[in-house]
């Protein structure tokens, strides 16, 4: 009989539902239906026991074809190529769990590697400012419980975050918000008229680049100043109305994505985002939260800050101690410079996200991709080294956009001989020791037996 | 079978009484034993002290807050992270370290357990991970309570064996330790941008008083008789006058008496009361009521408190309660970081130069010591500074320094810009006391052991206790006339042999040894109201399914879990 798995998590956007009901064949291998999930998320559910999927390690061979190889192999191919390059980059880890990041953390420092992940060239600015203002943010079941202002400030969470108006910021019957979105004022700042914006109750339709400028116009207003009659394209009125909806609100939460950390300004738009949170915090209650985009990108900011001090661009390449400077040690900048001698891409896909220019310098030196399936990156790479998809056929850690952990579970067994990421990389840092003939270190005595829980009361 | 002696040191062991003899400790395997035979490996202890491994009652080391702080400041590592000793891990800041640096540095100072302060519930996978990559050190979590609103509910309604039940569900369902309450009401107040500044205002929309919260944990922990009391953060922290409120939390206390079958004799365990010793009603007039404190603590024997000593650093505060860091943001406009946890808690993250050149500063470092020198009862005061609050736990040694000499309290006291105004405004100048190295073994072991519920195998040398032994380069019979030579010597141990292993060899990592995580798992009787309420709220309110909720066994491989069976 097929069987319903319930409180399945999601592995595709940073709203991390893990709401999921996933119906799974008689064999645990296959997924046959979900419920719950959006388009996107089931598609990844049926897209895990797709046929095409390679299950084997493939090679680029001199002619341009592809040979499949061990895993053996690949593990050995990698371990070399990394321990020859004077400065690897290993970069990803937008859909992969903690325990991979965890692993590829130790081979990092076994290959002193510069480790980065996609909010290099995501919601890096985001973590710019945070440097310099910090972050004043919540979980997102305070949003469900208490939020009745809330701002969606350059981004679209109808397309890129499906089910989040619906679980957490503007439909959902709160503990305080019992009437759902007929409680809740939504203001909307996008150049378009978004599906979001569609939504709102005020549309602030900005003028594109000018995001500081409204802040401004905002923190201006809520100190009780006056302001000039048009602010970024919006009329001095609007402003004034939704800044008194701010005001007035009692739990006021400010959503914003690559629409505002990306336009002109960056990491000064997300600085006086937090600067304009803090303000709203002399009047009322005020939290903002940045709509990271997959469903564990928070994960590599967290477990590399606990090992490392820094969420991303982690140099270790000096072996004595982990470095960051943003713009020397991140990864876009690290290859136009051209620095960069052996790319490892893990989780993602750095060959449809990176400028032309940058893959050019990286396709010099060995390129690896460690990813469940074919994409841009792999049909690129030396070696592509297919893994289990996580939160499909592998648990583990991952950190929702409001960094709150879930522990996903699996759903079906991976195929036959392929491991995980955590798996993979452990035996990289393993063939790693033994080709410079040193002891590994583990902090544990330690087993990959994962994935069962206590069973709940 | 792995056997070691540590010979001919000068034995120091409160629990047995013993100040200074020499002795031989031996080891089997993770245990101290009577003897061993001639094949055990020695180790030379002459002319150096010998204690049992360090027990940190109250440390921020491991979760979301305390990543946030080290994620928000790159500036912490900057020029202030020591060079990776070879093969180890690379280690990273100064206030707030990675966990590998955590650990290594605890294990340098001889430190074999600490306890994470303050664990939201919802983010204990996160403080489970961390504490598995934290070597070494075996480590607990005390989850947070006093704001949840379970307890908020239940407590209203005076439902003790309720609130009894749920504690057991969480502490089960988080791998915590005991009941930790911060600033009772005011962070769920902290919700709605509000606090609750006294025992008696009311949490909005729950109607309960602080008071009411404090008492009904108190009755609950009793009720489930935990191996520790409650451990509490009061209300009102950090500011001027606030030591009132401090005394009016204790007297909470008086009459109960402890219930449990781990030889703990206290109901309360207040900590960080430097925080909560100020006198005075604005920082122009800020006092120390160190003597007021510790005058009824002294009284009062079932209370212990640890001292949260300001070290004059820079550092990086971090507290569950919300509203207090937003205010110390209004104070020096540093980044702020908070977050609210649905249902539960919040936490805040500022910034905070302890400059010893502001007059403020230096009250507050000579309140954390008069503490120290006022306390009657070493076995009920301990040593920490809140870390990284008031200073990063790699200060302990100089606390140490501090609290042993008074030469290096002058030096430190002489060497600020207001040194007339800390004399006047405190009683540090006058006061002589030195502790000695036996008082210091009882506030920094075999007190917090017995604290926690954990004298049965921490905080003593005899045999049968855990195999925790730490060598410190220090002779007995003649103390160095500097001082800095005590700081010195309890920074980097001579040895140290954790639970069996030698891990720490001259002040360097030797080995990872083998940590375990220590969780309590109560069993109270089937309780049908409670299991209801608890499916009730993870459907409505919480964001992430119950059945996601229980950490992972993986993430705790090496469990320590102490049963404890409340119907029997």
């Amino acid at each position: 009989m097929p069987k319903w798995i319930t409180q399945v998590g999601c592995p595709y956007c940073g709203s991390s539902c893990d709401d999921l009901e996933v119906l799974v064949s008689d064999d645990g291998r296959k997924v046959l239906e979900t419920r719950n999930a959006c388009v996107i998320g089931n598609e990844i559910f049926h897209h895990a026991s797709s046929p095409n999927r390679p299950t084997r390690p493939r090679m680029r061979q001199e002619d341009g074809t592809v040979k499949e190889i061990t895993y053996d192999e690949a593990i050995d191919y990698t371990a070399k190529a990394l321990l020859k390059a004077k400065k690897p980059l290993i970069y990803g880890f937008g859909s992969t769990n903690c325990e991979g990041m965890s692993a590829v953390g130790r081979v990092a420092e076994k290959a002193g590697a510069v480790l980065d992940n996609c909010a290099s060239i995501c919601h890096g600015p985001s973590f710019l400012a945070i440097f310099d203002n910090g972050y004043p943010s919540c979980t997102l079941g305070e949003v469900k419980n208490r939020a009745d202002v809330v701002l969606f400030w350059g981004c679209n969470p109808m397309h890129a975050h499906p089910r989040h108006t619906s679980r957490y910021s503007i439909f959902p019957r709160g503990f305080f918000t019992t009437k759902g979105n007929m409680q809740r004022t939504i203001i909307c700042v996008d150049p378009r008229e978004t599906d979001t914006a569609k939504l709102a109750d005020i549309h602030l339709m900005i003028d594109q680049g000018h995001d500081y400028e409204l802040f401004d116009a905002f923190r201006t207003v809520l100190r009780g100043h006056d302001i000039p009659d048009v602010v970024a394209g919006i009329k001095k009125e609007q402003i004034l109305e939704a800044a008194g909806k701010m005001k007035n609100g009692r739990f006021v939460m400010i959503f914003y994505g690559m629409g505002c950390c990306h336009t002109d300004g960056r990491n000064h738009n997300v600085d006086i985002a937090i600067s304009t949170t803090r303000d709203l915090n002399s009047h009322t209650k005020a939290s903002i939260m940045a709509m990271r985009g997959h469903y564990n990108i928070a994960g590599p900011g967290q477990v590399w800050s606990w090992q490392f001090g820094f969420p991303y661009c982690v140099d270790l390449s000096r072996g004595t101690h982990a470095h960051m400077n943003p713009g020397e040690t991140s990864s876009i900048d690290l290859a136009m410079r051209d620095e960069v001698d052996c790319f490892v891409n893990v989780g993602t896909d750095a060959g449809a996200h990176f400028p032309i220019e940058a893959v050019r310098h990286l396709k010099k030196h060995p390129f690896i991709t460690v990813d469940p399936n074919i994409c841009m990156a792999s049909e690129i790479s030396d070696l592509h080294i297919p893994v289990r998809v996580v939160g499909v056929e592998e648990p583990g850690v991952v950190y929702r956009m409001d960094n709150v952990p879930i522990q996903f579970k699996k759903v079906i067994d991976g195929p036959d001989g392929v491991p995980s990421d955590e798996e993979l990389f452990d035996k990289v840092y393993e063939r790693m020791c033994e080709l410079t003939e040193t002891e590994p270190i583990w902090i544990l005595n330690r087993g990959h037996a994962h994935g069962s829980s206590t069973a709940e009361q | 079978m792995a056997e070691i002696v540590i010979k001919n040191g000068f034995v120091i062991d409160p629990a047995r009484k013993i100040n200074g003899d020499v002795m031989d400790i031996a080891i089997r395997d993770d245990k101290i034993v009577e003897k061993v035979g001639s094949g055990a490996k020695e180790i030379d202890a002459r002319g150096k002290v010998v204690m049992t491994g360090g027990v940190d009652i109250h440390a921020h080391v491991a979760g979301p807050k305390v990543n946030v702080g080290r994620l928000m400041r790159p500036e912490d590592k900057l020029f202030k992270s020591p060079n990776a000793q070879a093969p180890y891990r690379v280690e990273s800041g100064f206030s707030i370290p990675s966990t590998f640096k955590t650990g290594y540095d605890y294990a340098r100072m001889g430190y074999a357990f600490v306890m994470e302060a303050a664990m939201p519930p919802l983010h204990s996978p996160h403080v489970h991970e961390e504490i598995h990559d934290t070597p070494i050190i075996d480590q607990g979590a005390l989850p947070v309570f006093a704001n949840n609103w379970f307890v908020l509910e239940y407590l209203k309604n005076r439902e003790i064996e309720n609130t009894a039940a749920y504690t057991a569900w969480l502490l089960m369902a988080t791998k915590g330790y005991g009941v930790k309450l911060v600033n009772p009401g005011g962070t769920a107040a902290w919700a709605w941008g509000l606090n609750c500044l006294t025992l008696n205002d009311p949490v909005p929309y729950f109607d309960i008083t602080p008071a009411e919260i404090i008492s009904g944990l108190i009755e609950t922990n009793e009720y489930l008789g935990l191996p520790h009391s409650i451990h509490i953060h009061q209300n009102s922290l950090g500011t001027p006058g606030n030591y009132e409120i401090t005394l009016d939390s204790f007297r909470l206390a008086e009459g109960v008496k402890a219930n449990n079958r781990f030889s703990r004799d206290s109901v309360m365990h207040s900590t960080h009361v430097q925080f909560h010793s100020y006198g005075g009603d604005s920082w122009r007039n800020f006092e120390s009521k160190a003597k007021e404190v510790m005058d009824y603590i002294n009284g009062q024997k079932n209370i212990t408190v640890d001292l949260g000593c300001v070290t004059l650093d820079e550092t990086t505060t971090m507290t569950a309660d919300g509203p207090f860091e937003h205010h110390l943001n209004q104070l020096n406009h540093l980044k702020w970081a908070n977050t609210d946890v649905e249902l539960e808690t919040a936490a805040g993250v500022v910034p905070y130069v302890y400059d010893k050149d502001i007059k403020v500063c230096g009250i507050q470092w000579a309140i954390g010591l008069e503490l120290g020198l006022y306390a009657k009862d070493p076995m009920r005061t301990f040593i920490t500074t809140d870390h990284p609050n008031a200073g990063p736990f790699i200060r302990y040694p100089r606390i140490i320094k501090w609290l042993m000499s008074k030469k290096a309290r002058e030096e430190t006291l002489e060497s600020m810009k207001y040194t007339d105004k800390v004399i006047d405004a405190t009683d540090i100048h006058s006061l002589d006391t030195e502790r000695t190295l036996y008082e210091i073994a009882q506030m920094t072991r075999a007190g917090p052991a017995k604290a926690l519920g954990l004298s049965h195998i921490f905080g003593s040398l005899a045999p049968g206790m855990e195999a925790n032994v730490v060598v410190y380069d220090l002779n007995f019979n003649d103390m160095p006339d500097d001082p800095e030579q005590i700081e010195r010597a309890f920074l980097r141990s001579s040895n140290f042999i954790k639970s069996g292993d030698i891990v720490v060899k001259d002040g360097d990592i030797v080995s990872h040894g083998n940590k375990r995580t220590f969780w309590v798992n109560a069993k109270v009787k089937e309780n049908p109201q409670v299991i209801r309420d608890i499916h009730e709220k993870f459907l409505k309110e919480y964001t992430v399914g119950l059945g996601n909720y229980t950490v992972w066994d993986c993430l705790a491989p090496n469990p320590y879990v102490i049963d404890i069976d409340v119907e029997a």
